[in-house]
């Protein structure tokens, strides 16, 4: 019984962990999408979303709804900016000076909020308490009920923009081919700034809603990062459900192994898992198709 | 070839006066470590500069190569130039076994499959507490020793660590000027072009980042026993991009220019004291603005001149 308890212990916060990697994973995705791009700035977009929020909250005392908007708002503009100074002036840069270039980009944004906010590592208080609710044995924060509603929200809003409105689907349009697209009419390099400002959109909120149970600092997006790019890999790099899938997967995995095997080799199992699928399917977990990553 | 063979030797003579003035002062500590990241870059730069394949886990191999030798001079009191031997040869087989399923990938994929390589062996000198000390660290490991002559003071370290990386300049100059330098620039421009030319391009990327992980391992073995104490902080991902930045400053694909970043990048956080923690940020926008305007490094930097200057002095006209 004890055993089981535990064991629905780690499922719940491997679930809750996990709906936070299939949202960095789906902001990396966005990214790809539209451009080809894997931005390595994305766990920085991730950790400035927890940063702004606890120093709005602390330093310019807004409430916490407001903080959350500024916060996202400001990490909006960064994702803006750095799409015109680093990726636009490069048209036709190849893979290797968009990596160097999107590296440099995420070690100046961490290095810039550690000049700005410190190396102190400070906590979000949670959005509504902290009474445990008891569930089957374990018991399960509110937090993790808001991070379960955000999760559902952004997916369902993800889906509704990209299915259902002009601008979602001509950035799927931009995805499928860019020339096409180019000829029907759609401007790219709007949509490619578009995917930049919905990603950082979305990585920013993954922060905010994390925080609280993790605590944030300057060097957090790193970690959070890669493995929102392993939720993504999971998934095949599609900004679907199997990226969403991918996330849980990874997010009960590590929480799983990180209980029941070593929690020092936490982080290990996700690259683990990580260097495996880029080994053995890197078209994704669940794609037939036999598409090259190239 | 003639002047290369010049250029080899002014820049060994530099290297053997360069101490003199210094007479074994802190400068002399200083320019140990930019002999030792100079060769982890020159590693680096035949990998990403020449055969344009990236590696985000540099830091690994040559943290394995400290480790290695750290572990076993200390816990099993191996000698410190066999063990040398032996780990490199052991990281070049680790190197050369996951080289094969790493090198598969391109792109951005092979950049996130090396880091995840680099992050768990770090987080596997973390762990391994029984044999690495974990996050406190190794201490004492014995200097090196040729008969009674011990390497223990800076200058001596200096010219040990300058004696491997003048061997490893002379080894990798003769490398990218044969058929194999041709053939992994070949892979650089296009690696079906270079497939249908008959470049065995998957074994040559393998062989080329078995190599670099040779000379980063040596390099490794180096920095324990010049620095006695190491520990799992010093082969973070940090370090990687750090690598990284002295080639791309330096310039890709230029031997001398991986020595030239690692200059810049070793002295620098040392004279700029003040800037501690915040040189993050000057390797950010030093990495981005140099791959932006001037992807040639420094040592591309006379030829970016030629082609400006006359250009500007056509407009005067």
């Amino acid at each position: 019984m004890e055993f089981l308890n535990q064991t629905t212990q780690y499922l719940i916060s491997g679930l809750a962990t996990g709906a936070i990697y299939a949202l960095i994973g789906l902001s990396f995705a966005i990214i790809f999408n539209s451009t080809g791009i894997i931005n390595f700035a994305q766990g920085e977009f991730v950790m400035l979303g927890g940063v702004l929020t606890i120093f709005s909250i602390n330093v310019l005392h807004l409430p916490l709804l407001v903080a959350i908007a500024v916060a996202v708002a400001g990490t909006t503009v960064v994702g803006l900016v750095f799409e015109r100074t680093a990726i636009r002036p490069l048209k036709n840069a190849t893979p290797l000076a968009l990596i160097i270039i999107t590296i440099g980009a995420s070690i100046l944004i961490r290095g810039l909020v550690m000049l700005f906010w410190g190396k102190d590592t400070q906590a979000l208080p949670a959005f509504s308490g902290n009474d445990p609710i008891s569930l089957a044995g374990a018991t399960l924060l509110p937090q993790h009920i808001w991070i379960f509603g955000v999760t559902l929200l952004v997916i369902a809003g993800n889906r509704f923009f990209f299915y259902h409105t002009i601008s979602g689907k001509a950035m799927r349009a931009c995805s499928f081919n860019r020339r096409a697209a180019n000829l029907v009419g759609i401007s790219v390099g709007r949509m490619v700034l578009f995917s930049f400002v919905i990603s950082a959109a979305l990585g920013s909120l993954a922060g905010v809603i994390i925080a609280p149970l993790t605590l944030t600092s300057y060097d957090v997006g790193i970690m959070l990062g890669l493995k929102g790019f392993c939720a993504a890999i999971m998934g095949g790099m599609g900004s679907g459900f199997a990226t969403v899938l991918g996330g849980i997967i990874l997010g009960i995995l590590e929480s799983l192994g990180a209980g029941l095997i070593s929690s020092g080799y936490k982080d290990a199992i996700a690259f683990f898992i990580l260097l495996l699928i880029l080994f053995i399917r890197p078209q994704g977990l669940f794609k037939k198709g036999e598409t090259e990553r190239v | 070839m003639k002047s290369d063979h010049i250029k080899f030797l002014v820049f060994a003579l530099l290297v053997l006066l360069a101490p003199l003035p210094l007479a074994g002062g802190y400068l002399t500590n200083v320019l140990i470590f930019v002999g030792i990241n100079g060769m982890l870059a020159l590693g680096l730069n035949l990998l990403l500069g020449y055969a344009g394949q990236i590696s985000l886990g540099q830091a690994a191999f040559f943290g394995l190569g400290a480790y290695g030798s750290g572990v076993l001079t200390t816990l099993y009191a191996m000698n410190p130039w066999l063990a040398m031997l032996l780990v490199a040869v052991c990281v070049s087989i680790f190197a050369f076994a996951i080289g094969f399923p790493v090198l598969r990938l391109k792109g951005h994929y092979l950049a996130m499959a090396t880091l995840g390589v680099g992050i768990i062996v770090h987080i596997a000198f973390n762990e391994t507490i029984e044999l690495t000390g974990g996050p406190s660290g190794l201490s004492g490991i014995p200097n090196l020793t040729i008969g009674g002559f011990s390497f223990d003071s800076d200058l001596k370290n200096y010219y040990l660590v300058w004696g491997f990386a003048l061997v490893a300049i002379l080894l990798c100059l003769n490398l990218v000027n044969s058929r194999v330098g041709r053939g992994l620039r070949a892979i650089h421009d296009s690696e079906v072009a270079a497939r249908v030319m008959g470049v065995n391009a998957r074994l040559m990327k393998v062989q080329v980042f078995t190599l670099s992980a040779f000379i980063s391992a040596i390099a490794g073995s180096l920095y324990c026993h010049v620095m006695t104490f190491i520990s799992p902080s010093s082969f973070g991902f940090h370090f990687s991009v750090e690598l990284l930045t002295m080639v791309v400053i330096g310039g890709l694909g230029s031997v001398y220019g991986s020595f030239l970043g690692a200059i810049l990048l070793t002295l620098l956080p040392e004279m700029l004291r003040t800037f501690e923690d915040y040189d993050i940020i000057v390797y950010g926008l030093l990495l981005v603005s140099m791959t932006i305007y001037m992807p040639g490094g420094l040592v591309g930097l006379p030829a970016l001149f030629r082609r400006l200057l006359p250009a500007r002095g056509s407009q005067h006209a």
